[in-house]
């Protein structure tokens, strides 16, 4: 701990707080303020979580940063917050992409300026609450919070269809909530009153209720993530989420899905596991191939990166459940990169729809001749998400792709083809939105990037040239607790 | 030394970046200098590298450690030795040369600096890929070299023909890049390691070993990883089925074409093949795919060639059909001939391109054969030069082709292979082929009637001056490439028969037809006079002869033939119509099929059935409950007196 400090409550509290005092500043009018302090927020959130990676002890296993403090006496809940390697990256990419967010909404939003930033950084907090929560209630609750700021959202800035996306997300994902619930309660109850994870990793179970708590856990987790076939809420929020929701959507709250399978599933259930991973492998490929076909036949561009979304989220699942160390490490590897470069593209969408007004791609055509800065970036971009060696969108696919081979060789193949589908829709759409003659006056009309654009998609793609060229700073702090998982995974559970 | 082997990837990485982020800054003149200066540093510690390794020093780096996980180390690294070194040369030079010719061929061209910028990082991706240690690496710097083919065919962004060229290209390189990788992964998964020095060492150890690609069929795992690795090289190589992309990348500016798709990337694959020589040796059956592959692309494409009239797809149907000569001798284990054409081949046919495009230039960008014609006299130094390199890829003995493609026929016709004989036949026949359709170039350009008076993009006659010869920076190029499409073959000796290769390349003793070829070597003349006796010369006669016959003692009777040969014709014409079947089952079909998907899984079955069917189910249950929920004092008492009775009856009856 640095000086101190609860560096991990910092960094759940201070975005809260900053944007408690955003709220403050009320009315529109006192828009630069709520900016200022927002932006003051979210850096300050993200310089916070810089001492946790420089302190971090990648060689320990267990549990770092710990804090407890009783909560909830009489239930025997607690404030338990901790973090392994998974949580720290998740941590700093949450942290990181709210201050991106802050700067790309600055003058795009123009209603309700401080709720909007407000609610980013309520959404921030919570979800490093997620991230570092060791007691199951504690995670419960924030996990739920962070349904609110993103249904408020996408409800009030979204699009014109914006109330049945917001409503659609929240029903399917509380649907799979409650069951979340149910499951954590059972578990207290069985282990005498706890809700501590690390005690529920002790706790042995016989194998149908570590079925039944599978799938409770399951149904939330899955639809998050999201996983084919309980994905179809996802691309109608991301239509209609305003730029900044989407990006957040995209790059962090998709992994919470991702998280709860690594934080709560595998060390828990670890028995079930084994017995279903059969299933989760399945349904994994069919969103590698399946919803990679989808995407190539999508007209709006948002649509298009929500679905190759799925398919990206599809290794990090498959990763999961291959129980082996590249494909652990490789899933969150390609949890990390999937956070910057959707976040990149859905920016780069964001980007067109403020200077045009459309996501569609046929209303697009030659953007290069008058952006080409942009253009590059986003040729960047695009190569990412097509998996291009360099970039970070490879290292966890190459990763999950190398530990699926050593389960089996179809696994593998049917992953791989993702560097022919991912190409051809991500470039497919590049080359209609961007190649070619200027296609109609709005095109013609367009000015290339501000410094502000410039800044937050030059600080991205930064990011994701040097965990393409350099990775192993980022795998490095996972080995030891992936090496933690994987032993639970393979110790029996049953009495 | 260390110092050197990243200083040869770097300068051009450098020059790149200048150019591409400062482009604007420092003007065309500043980027096409510092890309030059660039590409000069690395041309001359190539040179340095080679002649240590001539002293016979190999060396094994690790720069970095890319990435550590479980108990693998993927490493950033080099290795040098005689293969690396002589690739490093061959690229760094070829590169060196395009870059000043660049400097003529785009001088009106308003992306100049990017154009400097991106032939800078494909020569840093190349040279990353020809110096690696590893297959990690290996598979970064062929992706790079893709991802920069891919930006330089769609150079020219705004046409339509160009865009969609790039996009294909990509596309058919991701299918065999997917093979590519999955090989990769499955080496990692039995040698525990990506290093080649260690997979190579382990081979023989591991060869044994099967795999059960599906149930019942148990393939060896040496054949299963080379035929994956395999798929790799049929992408970036342009082998047959996965062709088809190579002519159309004829829609990136000249330059490209020479320097990318004729001599450096596209034999991308001939050398990981032979860089993969102890993998490959370890399976005949993997070999005879290689082999046949080869042939079945050396002959079909040059027919092609046959008919095409643009001048630079000739030239690219050309460089198909001599690839598939590289082909096939990586299939017949005479790795050292294969690498000793790739070079051959990168010297005549970037010669070939680059004399191409300085007429394309002194047309004003007419590429249409039959709107040329009687150039020879108006330019004098491209025609010299692309005659040298014509004769050079005919395979005229004395000039550097002979020595590479006569070795490569021999080692077939040696080869004991399944689908060696076929291999020599194609081969064998391809030389008529080839020998027609370059002097059908030549002439069609150089010589007969002058066609490029009159209306068209050529229009000479519209603004009255003759078409003249290009400046010094296209004609220098020019004279310094053909100097090595003469000589180059003349190394023939060493680099087959001398042991040039050393370690660097392993053969079985049971395949070595080089070795056998060796024995009856008896130096450059003794094989030049030989070749005077066997039958490829008289084919390369033959088909300049029919060439003359045909396209200038009798121009009118192209048009004769084409008449009668009708269908023949047209399936040459329409190149056996892959195109239009790859579009419909794979452009289309994909399409169709992700619609079907979309409609029918997305939209009518989960949401339709499940999504909005809950819904729907919920609203019909909130519609009774609602129902119940009156209002009237009466419905309830009603309801609580029909409870009571039903509770009371519950509690007597049992």
């Amino acid at each position: 701990m640095l000086l101190g400090f609860p560096l991990l409550s910092l960094a759940i509290w201070i975005p809260i707080l900053a944007g408690v005092l955003v709220l403050a500043t009320g009315p529109d009018r006192n828009a630069p303020a709520a900016r200022l302090i927002a932006l003051a927020g979210s850096v300050l959130g993200f310089v916070v979580t810089l001492p946790l990676y420089a302190r971090f002890d990648p060689l320990a296993s267990g549990f770092q940063f710990e804090e407890l403090a009783p909560w909830i006496e009489s239930f025997n809940v607690n404030y338990h917050l901790g973090i392994d390697g998974v949580s720290l990256l998740l941590i700093l990419l949450n942290s990181f992409t709210t201050v991106l967010v802050v700067l790309a909404g600055w003058e795009v939003i123009r209603t309700r300026i401080a709720q909007y930033l407000a609610a980013f950084l309520f959404l921030s907090g919570f979800m490093n609450g997620v991230f570092s929560a060791l007691d199951a209630l504690l995670f419960y609750v924030f996990f739920e919070a962070t349904l609110i700021p993103m249904f408020i959202i996408i409800g009030v800035w979204g699009g014109p269809n914006r109330v049945y996306a917001a409503v659609k997300f929240f029903l399917y994902t509380l649907m799979g909530s409650l069951l979340l619930l149910v499951a954590l309660i059972y578990l207290y109850n069985v282990s005498d009153g706890s809700f501590s994870l690390l005690d529920y990793y002790q706790l042995p179970l016989p194998l149908t209720a570590q079925i039944l708590i599978f799938i409770a856990f399951f149904m939330s987790f899955a639809v998050k993530v999201p996983m084919w076939p309980l994905h179809t809420w996802l691309p109608d929020a991301h239509v209609e989420a305003p730029t900044g929701g989407s990006v957040v959507l995209a790059a962090i709250m998709l992994k919470l899905g991702a998280y709860g399978f690594i934080r709560l599933s595998l060390p828990i259930v670890p028995d079930a596991s084994h017995a279903l991973a059969g299933v989760v492998i399945a349904l994994s490929l069919i969103a590698v191939v399946y919803i990679g076909l989808v995407a190539l036949v999508q007209a709006d561009m948002k649509k298009l990166i929500a679905y190759s979304s799925i398919s990206h989220m599809g290794f990090v699942t498959l990763g999961i459940f291959i129980f082996n160390a590249h494909g652990m490490e490789g899933a969150v590897i390609q949890m990390i990169s999937h956070g910057f470069i959707s976040g990149a593209l859905f920016l780069c969408v964001g980007v067109l729809y403020d200077r045009v007004h459309s996501r569609m791609i046929a209303d697009y055509g030659g953007v290069v001749n008058t952006m080409p800065v942009f253009a590059a970036l986003f040729m960047l971009f695009a190569m990412a998400n097509s998996g291009l060696p360099g970039t970070s969108g490879f290292v966890g696919e190459f990763m999950v792709i190398v530990g699926a081979v050593k389960v089996n060789f179809w696994y593998a193949a049917a992953a791989a083809t993702t560097l022919v589908f991912g190409a051809a829709y991500t470039l497919w759409m590049y080359k209609r939105v961007i190649f070619g003659a200027v296609a109609n006056r709005h095109v013609a009309a367009l000015s290339d990037l501000g410094a502000r654009e410039f800044l937050v998609l030059g600080l991205l793609a930064l990011a994701v040239l040097v965990m393409g060229v350099w990775p192993n700073p980022f795998a490095e702090v996972l080995h030891a607790s992936v090496n933690d998982l994987l032993n639970h995974v393979t110790q029996s559970k049953l009495p | 030394m260390q110092l050197l082997y990243l200083v040869i990837p770097l300068a051009p990485l450098a020059g790149a970046i200048i150019a591409g982020l400062f482009g604007w800054a420092i003007g065309r003149r500043g980027a096409h200098r510092v890309t030059i200066v660039g590409m000069v540093i690395s041309t001359l510690a190539s040179a340095v590298v080679f002649l240590d390794v001539l002293d016979g020093a190999t060396d094994n780096v690790s720069v970095y450690t890319w990435l550590a996980s479980g108990n693998t180390r993927f490493e950033v690294g080099f290795l040098i030795d005689r293969l690396s070194a002589l690739m490093m040369l061959v690229v760094s030079f070829v590169s060196l040369m395009v870059h000043v010719y660049t400097i003529g061929y785009m001088a009106d061209d308003p992306g100049y600096q990017r154009f400097f910028s991106y032939i800078s990082l494909f020569t840093f991706f190349m040279l990353v890929l020809v110096a690696s240690n590893n297959f990690l690496q290996l598979f970064f710097g062929w992706e790079g070299v893709g991802l920069m083919s891919y930006l330089l065919i769609g150079f020219w962004y705004t046409r339509p023909t160009a865009i969609y060229a790039q996009l294909k290209a990509f596309l058919a390189n991701r299918v065999g890049d997917f093979g590519f990788l999955v090989g990769i992964a499955v080496i990692l998964m039995y040698f525990g390691t990506l290093d080649y020095v260690a997979v190579f060492a382990n081979a023989r150890s591991l060869a044994g070993n099967t795999i059960e690609v599906l149930p019942g069929a148990t393939w060896s795992l040496m054949t299963v990883i080379c035929i994956l690795l395999f798929m790799g090289a049929m992408g970036k190589s342009a082998q047959f089925p996965l062709h088809v992309w190579l002519p159309d990348s004829m829609e990136g500016p000249t330059p490209i074409s020479a320097l990318i798709h004729a001599a450096t990337m596209v034999t991308a694959g001939i050398f990981m093949v032979a860089r993969m020589s102890p993998l490959y040796e370890l399976s005949e059956t993997a070999l005879s795919v290689v082999m046949v592959i080869g042939a079945i692309t050396g002959l079909f494409m040059a027919l092609v060639a046959i008919v095409q009239n643009d001048i630079k797809r000739v030239v690219a149907y050309s460089t198909l059909s001599q690839l598939g000569y590289m082909t096939v001798a990586l299939g017949a284990s005479a790795y050292a001939a294969g690498i000793f054409h790739l070079v051959t081949h990168a010297f005549f046919k970037a010669l070939l391109f680059l004399g191409a495009g300085s007429v394309i230039i002194a047309l004003h960008h007419e590429q249409d054969m039959r709107r040329m014609g009687g150039l020879r006299k108006h330019m004098p130094i491209t025609y010299w030069t692309t005659l040298i390199g014509a004769v050079a890829s005919v395979g005229i003995p004395g000039f550097a082709g002979f020595f590479s493609k006569d070795a490569i026929i021999e080692a077939v016709h040696l080869s004991r292979l399944p689908g060696a004989g076929i291999a020599y036949f194609a081969l064998a026949s391809t030389v008529f082929v080839t020998a027609l359709y370059t002097f059908r170039l030549l002439f069609m350009t150089f010589h007969g009637a002058e066609r490029f008076h009159g209306p068209g993009k050529g229009a000479h006659g519209e603004h009255g001056h003759a078409p003249h010869e290009s400046p010094a920076v296209v004609t220098v190029p020019l004279v310094l490439l053909a100097i090595p499409s003469i000589l180059a073959g003349y190394g023939i000796g060493p680099v087959l028969f001398g042991g040039y290769f050393g370690d660097s390349i392993v053969v079985a003793p049971g395949h070595d037809v080089l070795a056998q070829m060796g024995r009856d070597f008896h130096g450059v003349i003794a094989m030049m006079e030989h070749a005077v006796a066997t039958l490829p010369f008289w084919f390369a006669l033959a088909g300049i002869a029919t060439a003359w016959y045909l396209y200038l003692r009798r121009p009118d009777l192209p048009d004769a033939i084409k008449e009668r040969a009708g269908l023949l014709y047209t399936v040459l014409e329409r190149k056996y119509g892959f195109d239009e079947a790859y579009q419909w089952l794979f452009g289309d079909g994909a399409v169709r099929f992700g619609t079907g998907l979309w409609k029918g899984g997305d939209v009518a079955v989960i949401d339709g059935v499940f999504v909005d069917g809950s819904a729907r189910a919920v609203a019909w249950f909130a519609a009774v409950i609602r129902f119940l929920q009156s209002g009237f004092i009466y419905h309830y008492a009603f309801a609580m007196i029909i409870g009571i009775l039903v509770l009371l009856t519950m509690i007597f009856v049992t």
